[in-house]
């Protein structure tokens, strides 16, 4: 038996209606990796939020070393050697990797910071546990991998010797989560320790030493992860099958429902974006846009949606020009958004979860009559959607900042789907959902599809693209390189063009196109 | 089933008693503070706040006189928490009031002769639009081109305070020495509230002490039940996703800040209208300014304005009779006020002293 680390003992936390956590207790050895893994809601991110000394457990114990300690702050947890890698990052934008890192307890000598002391420092550790980065790059201009990387320095700079990741690879692609698997390999072989909370099961086998499931606020299960497979772990977390794959019939496609020709756009740098992009989508269509992010995905959709001015070009929805029509009009033509980060766009956290459920409805009937809310109305759609979408809540009253992030993501998507649409754009659909509701929701999306409406998906999930798409557009800085018909392509072949490979250069060797990907 | 509803119905009085408790005992704190410093400074707390209570409630003209001062306090309180609820800090109701009090002062002669409630009606409605209008350039401004509306408000406060200075020293003065417009005819004035009702017979409370509180409630009803309300709302609170959800975040600005202007207007028409019967220089004793203390008391619920705004009413009008039975000078009472807004502004300092340490709601991802 090893020392362990860290051990919680019969946690408990009570938010107003709901047990987030019931007795919990977790043990953390040095130099394990636990993976924590439950339906969205379960309680995982409350339980390391009481670890971290963000939340205050309302009974239950924390050892650290084997002595209780009492961590009521941040401070005190990382002072304890405990640090936190939230899936929302918490880096100042404008400033550069170093000072993101070194902030708060930066090297100095009469309140002036001693820049070479601290860029030693950021070196030293970087190197030690390989996790290179610039120190010099300003954050905004990191891709969302490297950010994270900050993150995860951040807190080895603090000291930190218990690392939290809560859904560390959500927003990640591919080959930026196996740069951080082999990260988090080489901290663990320092003798740190990792807890590790995602959705996904094969990188729950393929990274955890142990997995503690939780269902209901309580852990419910606890295996090595040498001893299941994902069916297994699937079982254990939602208490039944889960159909990894959706059956989907054979494309129909009916009219031209999007069209988008020649689109340029530029980013809020000015700098070109979207870069002369054409594509169609018809009725029943789920065409798929694959790309590692910040290639000008987000700039295509906010343009499509009117939320961004285009430079030039058109976009035509059933023939009619909305190039440069406002959302409420694309909205009102029947264009449905899920933007791809919910705390943005895609929801109002103050909002309670009735008026999160009209947001962009709000105007129409029958949830409103001359400016006047149909209270009725409303509570009963808000109502039969949690149900629907199985929205893990105590009231539709609560406000949406208390929901797990999991069901803030079915808020979004029960909203959306709701609005009966001519054309989804779906960005990230799936983001922090459990395997139950993404087979869920892409059965809904299949649904959509089956009754003849136009889906434009936007994901860095291969698994997602290549099960749910009929066409995958493969977008690199700005431009679509690269068009697959369904099951035409392996993940790799389509991991290939997103990393900025092209038909001409069908040769390079993966080591060079793994380069591109840092470069953005 | 019974059992979680009533849970339910538990865990939103909790919530209920958060909002209400905290400015309760900033106010209760307050006092004590208060106290401690009347008792340095060698007078007797306990016969000064009796003797603010006495002069605020003592009776009904004193009952009044706190309605009266009360008044203007809603409106512009009000203004300010209606701005706040989109996002705006509407630091310029003061001169919104002015502009408000000059139509007000204006209209009332020229409309002289018509029948009084046509009359009250025209002049509270341009009162109001003419505060909208004051309120407007800045919102049009910020809105194209993101000037900050607490500069321009604050700048539109000073031209329209000058403004009614020269006027009433100018082209308005009406006969005499004093600097002031002419005095309104019976029916361009708001009637006493014991001319409608039977109550507080010598008081001066007028009738817009009414009008603020039906106010109130609209307000309260606009911003929970109307898209009007909504779409303010969630432009205060997420101005990307109200974009995305089609909400114009220029439109919804200009508009609330609007509103924002002609509920400031209204405080100076109902001045005009209600207390003085013309317009002077100093007709506003700063109840622009206080309305921000007003709203932030009440956490910008309309509802909880009605109440702010009765208690520095009451701190008003009481405190003569406390400079003149506890030799207190009256001026103590801007302390109070400045302790009231300093810990509910500083809420966690509320929250701490009296043990209720909470940690900050996370962000669960
Ligand atoms: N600040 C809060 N206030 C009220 N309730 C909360 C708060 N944070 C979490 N909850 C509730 O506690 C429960 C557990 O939430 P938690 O965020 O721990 O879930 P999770 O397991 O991380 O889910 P997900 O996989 O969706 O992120 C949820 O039902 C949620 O509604
Ligand atoms: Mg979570």
């Amino acid at each position: 038996m090893q020392q362990s680390l860290v051990e919680l003992r019969e946690i408990t936390k009570v938010f107003p209606g709901v047990l987030a956590n019931d007795r919990v207790s977790l043990t953390l050895g040095a130099g394990e990796i636990v993976a924590l893994l439950g339906e969205n809601g379960a309680g995982k991110t409350t339980l390391m939020n009481v670890l971290y000394g963000l939340l205050s457990a309302e009974s239950g114990e924390i050892l650290v070393d084997g002595e209780h300690v009492d961590i009521k702050s941040p401070q005190q947890a990382i002072d304890l050697g405990i640090g936190m890698v939230h899936q929302h990052f918490m880096l100042v934008e404008p400033l550069t990797v170093m000072e993101n890192i070194v902030m708060g307890i930066e090297p100095s000598k009469f309140g002036v910071i001693n820049y070479p002391a601290a860029r030693r420092a950021v070196l030293e550790i970087s190197q030690k546990y390989g996790l290179e980065v610039d120190p010099d790059a300003k954050i905004h201009d990191l891709p969302v991998g490297l950010q994270q990387r900050v993150e995860i320095l951040k807190a080895l700079y603090r000291g930190a010797r218990t690392l939290i990741l809560d859904e560390p690879t959500a927003v990640l692609t591919p080959q930026e989560v196996r740069e951080l698997f082999a990260v988090v390999r080489s901290l663990v072989n320092e003798g740190l320790s990792v807890v590790f909370i995602t959705h996904k099961l094969d990188e729950v086998l393929s990274i955890a030493d142990r997995v503690v499931v939780m269902r209901d606020g309580a852990v419910v299960g606890e295996t090595r992860s040498a001893d299941t497979d994902t069916a297994g772990l699937a079982r254990m977390m939602v208490g039944r099958d889960v159909v990894f794959r959706v059956e989907k019939d054979p494309v129909s496609c009916g009219d031209t429902v999007l069209e988008v020709d020649e689109l340029r756009v530029r980013d809020e740098r000015k700098l070109t974006a979207v870069d002369g992009v054409s594509f169609t989508v018809c009725e029943g269509e789920v065409v798929a846009i694959a790309g590692v992010s910040g290639n000008g995905q987000t700039e295509l959709v906010e343009s499509i949606m009117g939320l961004r001015r285009p430079e030039s070009g058109h976009v035509r929805l059933r023939g009619k020009d909305i190039t440069h029509a406002r959302a409420r009009q694309t909205i009102a033509a029947g264009v449905s958004h899920v933007p791809e980060d919910r705390h943005r766009r895609g929801m109002v956290l103050e909002f309670d979860l009735t008026e999160n459920m009209i947001l962009g409805d709000h105007r129409r009937r029958p949830f409103a009559k001359w400016g006047v809310f149909d209270q009725k109305v409303i509570n009963e759609t808000t109502a039969k959607r949690i149900e629907d979408y199985d929205v893990r809540t105590p009231s539709a009253r609560v406000l949406g900042s208390t929901l797990s992030g999991g069901n803030q993501q079915k808020v979004v998507l029960a909203r959306e789907l709701g609005r009966d649409p001519e054309l989804l754009i779906a960005a990230q659909p799936t983001r922090g959902l459990d395997v139950g509701a993404i087979e869920f929701v892409h059965s809904r999306i299949l649904d959509e599809r089956r009754e003849g409406k136009g889906i434009l998906l936007v994901s860095l999930e291969l698994e997602e693209v290549q099960s749910l798409a009929d066409r995958i557009l493969v977008m690199y800085k700005g431009r679509i390189v690269k068009e697959f018909a369904a099951g035409e392509a392996s993940d790799e072949d389509i991991g290939f063009y997103m990393t900025g490979g092209s038909d001409s250069s069908a040769t390079v060797d993966e080591t060079e196109s793994k380069g591109v990907t840092r470069g953005r | 089933m019974a059992g979680k509803e009533a849970k339910r119905m538990g865990d939103r009085l909790a919530v209920a008693a958060e909002n209400v408790g905290i400015p309760f005992i900033s106010v209760l704190i307050a006092i004590a503070i208060a106290s401690v410093i009347i008792w340095i400074a060698g007078f007797d707390p306990v016969a000064a706040f009796s003797a603010l209570w006495k002069g605020a409630f003592g009776s009904g003209r004193q009952i009044g006189e706190t309605m009266l001062r009360a008044t203007p306090l809603m409106f512009t309180g009000l203004a300010v928490a209606y701005g706040f609820r989109a996002g705006l800090f509407n630091i310029g109701a003061e001169g919104q009031l002015f502009m408000g009090g000059l139509a007000a002062a204006y209209l009332g002669i020229v409309l002289a002769g018509l029948p009084a409630p046509l009359n009250i009606a025209i002049m509270l409605v341009a009162g109001a639009a003419v505060g909208a209008a004051w309120a407007f350039i800045p919102a049009l401004l910020k809105a194209k081109v993101g000037a900050h509306e607490v500069i321009t408000t604050m700048m539109f406060t000073y031209i329209g305070r000058y403004l009614v200075s020269w006027l009433v020293t100018g082209p308005l003065k009406a006969e005499g020495q004093i600097p002031q417009t002419e005095k309104l005819p019976l029916e361009s004035t708001l009637p006493r509230l014991h001319e409608v009702f039977a109550f507080f017979p010598d008081s001066r409370a007028h009738m817009g002490f009414i009008i603020a509180i039906v106010l109130a409630v609209v307000v309260w009803w606009i911003l929970k039940y109307t898209t009007l309300g909504f779409e303010a709302r969630a432009v205060g609170f997420n101005p990307w996703a109200s974009e995305n959800s089609g909400i114009s975040v220029s439109a919804t600005t200009v508009k609330a800040l609007c509103i924002s202007g002609a509920l400031a207007g209204l405080a100076g028409v109902t001045e005009v209208m209600g207390v003085h019967g013309r317009l002077f220089d100093q007709f506003s004793s700063g109840f622009g300014f206080t309305g921000i203390a007003v709203a932030l008391l009440a956490k910008n619920n309309p509802i909880g304005v009605i109440f702010a705004a009765i208690l520095f009413g009451a701190l008003s009008s009481g405190s003569g009779t406390m400079q003149l039975e506890a030799d207190v000078p009256s001026k103590l009472i801007f302390i109070i006020q400045a302790l009231i807004i300093f810990l509910v502004a500083a809420e966690q300092l509320a929250k701490w002293i009296v043990g209720r340490t909470r940690k900050g709601v996370t962000e669960s991802a």
